[in-house]
């Protein structure tokens, strides 16, 4: 598993969003394009409060299709770009996305997920997973999708994510949640600077004698060719499994598997302590990745398990992974919450119960 | 003077000795032939852009956005640096651009339903925002990529495939005169509307796109260059025809000339 590097003794008290912004601002964010929404509008906000003291540029927009577009385009340029909204924005800005995969354009989209469909809440939720993963927008693609638990990881992830999607030009998105992004927490700061910029010879940035001229596009009318750059796309997702990154807690003698990403994992974390102090063997797989997704690992942990139980805040999206990943060797069980609320660690706790129960009853 | 012209290449057709070349299209356009129906207006205005390009020497220093529409593909023509953008968002793009990249020259160029209908609000804002950009705007009243539908510049009356009994105002609302709209906006630094239908018009064209590229030069707002075009194919008419309608029928409700120019 790989971890940021960082400089001790700079620990901050920080909510995730601001976290978020000055990340963006140490790894040397050329440019930030966005429009306010609850609930991170704070990432906008510090930016535009940092970053006429210190260096890159920030522009609030007329809405999330600008910003999106705006991004496009200071990506095709070669810039380091990021922007962030929540849900209903990031609905508006699938459009741009599915252009700028296709165009193969780096660049970080920060989706802080509020509960929906539709206007919905400004509470957290986990309901834009299959977005985040699937695609979003129109056509065959993918993003880098990584998925903060803490303040910390709101940090870190920027690097990592403005590292990924330079590595592969393609866009890469932090999937965090109101909670992550309002809560406070102890935070290290990455160190500025520490994140090289990559040579962009492909950016369109005024044609020289010495080359043909550089072209962003994402048309290819004929079939035949449109057909070559989604195989393309399609290797280089391949190429992109690699970077499968998940955490396991106590899952060495796990006969239960929780299985739950973001801010789900924190509380099942608290769940996999009362389980065992009640002598049940719960383990918690999180992926950090969600696309890459670790199916793999999941496949292995179905050999031990008796059941796995995914935890999310939403009628249950990555339970469909789940579910594909262990090939019905065991039950995959799941509980949610929708609408902005959350679990507890002994709602979690319960369901394992009722789950055993049912099982006895079977077995008996 | 130059000794040999060779018509097609060495091995074919023939060969004209002791000419004078007096004209030649500029090397800021590639050797793709233009897809343009014949007398479309597009390959005209490509031209006369790419002239200025090369006669200013700004080749280098110059990022161009294409649209969606019929000169979706202008990035194939244009010698130079160009992103493709979503329907509508060119001057989003152009923004991007121009904001991480202030030292270059940036354009868009837009259609009707482009820059007019679906990309209103980033039209507004990216001229209200005075970007130090050129947004050249073709307007020639349909959408003649999916294959002439009315645009939001359509006139009162105009059939198209949309407007099978010819647009209505009570229905639809009236030709929108965004160009007028955008000079009550303080960053709109030259606004202006031109047609390249006689050789007269061409020139004027040219002198436009200079002056813009000069203001964008000295940094100043919003550069706005109109063109008022044709469409044969859209508007089931011959390349003739279309010039007659575009001066007996559109150049009146888009009356030509500079609508703001720099207040000194």
């Amino acid at each position: 598993m790989e971890k940021t590097e960082t400089k001790l003794g700079e620990a901050r008290l920080m909510k995730g969003n601001e976290a978020l912004a000055e990340a963006a601002i140490r790894a040397d964010l050329d440019a930030y394009f966005g429009y306010p929404i609850t609930p991170q509008s704070e990432v906008l906000e510090y930016l535009e409060r940092e970053i006429p003291n210190r260096h890159g540029l920030v522009l609030q927009a007329e809405s999330e299709i600008a910003s999106i577009n705006m991004i496009y385009g200071a990506a095709g340029a070669g810039a380091r770009v990021m922007t962030s909204s929540s849900s209903p924005g990031i609905s508006l800005m699938q459009e741009g996305i599915s252009y700028i995969a296709a165009a193969q354009l780096p660049c970080l989209v920060v989706n802080v997920v509020r509960g929906g469909p539709g206007l919905g809440t400004i509470q957290p939720s986990q309901g834009d997973y299959f977005q985040a993963t699937k695609g979003g927008g129109h056509g065959d693609y993918h993003l880098i999708v990584l998925a903060p638990s803490s303040v910390q990881e709101m940090a870190d992830f920027v690097f990592d994510a403005f590292r990924l999607a330079e590595k592969y030009r393609n866009p890469a998105m932090i999937l965090a949640d109101g909670a992550l992004g309002q809560m406070m927490e102890k935070v290290i700061l990455p160190e500025e600077g520490s994140l090289p910029k990559v040579p962009t010879p492909w950016a369109t940035t005024g044609k020289k004698n010495d080359r043909q001229h550089n072209i962003i596009t994402s048309l290819f009318i004929q079939p035949e060719e449109m057909e070559q750059v989604n195989l393309r796309l399609q290797e280089k997702y391949k190429a992109i499994q690699s970077e499968v990154r998940y955490e396991e807690i106590q899952t060495e003698d796990a006969e239960v598997l929780l299985v739950a990403f973001g801010l789900s994992s924190r509380i099942c974390q608290k769940t996999v302590d009362l389980a065992r102090e009640k002598g049940i063997k719960v383990g918690l797989l999180r992926p950090i990745t969600v696309y890459p997704y670790p199916y793999q690992r999941l496949n292995e942990l179905a050999n031990q398990v008796e059941f796995m139980l995914t935890v999310e805040m939403n009628a249950g999206q990555m339970v469909e992974d789940v579910r594909l990943a262990v090939e019905g060797k065991v039950p995959v069980h799941f509980i949610g919450r929708m609408g902005g609320m959350i679990l507890s660690p002994e709602d979690i706790l319960h369901k394992i119960e009722s789950i055993h129960e049912s099982q006895n009853a079977v077995n008996v | 003077m130059n000794e040999k012209l060779y018509l097609e290449d060495e091995s074919n057709l023939g060969v004209i000795e002791n000419y004078e070349q007096v004209y030649c299209k500029p090397g800021t356009l590639t050797d793709v032939p233009f897809h343009y129906c014949p007398g479309c207006r597009h390959s005209v205005v490509h031209k006369v852009l790419m002239e200025v390009v090369e006669e200013l020497g700004i080749q280098e220093e110059i990022v161009g956005v294409a649209p969606v529409g019929c000169s979706v593909f202008a990035y194939h023509y244009m010698n130079i640096d160009m992103q493709e953008a979503a329907h509508g968002r060119a001057s989003a793009v152009a923004t991007g651009i121009k904001r991480v990249l202030p030292d270059k020259y940036v354009f868009s160029y837009q259609g009707d339903g482009d820059l007019a209908a679906i990309g209103t609000a980033e039209t507004i804002h990216t001229v209200n925002r005075g970007e130090k950009i050129l947004m050249i705007f073709i307007n020639n009243g349909i959408y003649g990529m999916t294959g002439g539908q009315m645009a939001p510049t359509s006139l009162i009356g105009q059939v198209t495939s949309t407007s099978p009994y010819g647009r209505e105002a009570a229905q639809v609302g009236n030709p929108i005169k965004i160009a007028d709209l955008l000079c009550q906006l303080p960053g709109a630094y030259y606004v202006t509307r031109q047609a390249v239908h006689n050789p007269n018009g061409v020139r004027k064209l040219k002198k436009a796109l200079i002056k813009s590229f000069e203001y964008q030069k000295q940094g100043k707002g919003t550069c706005f260059v109109e063109v008022v075009s044709n469409c044969p194919s859209g508007w089931k008419m011959t390349p003739v025809e279309t010039i007659k309608y575009l001066e007996e029928q559109m150049i009146p409700m888009y009356p030509l000339g500079d609508l703001k120019v720099p207040q000194n």
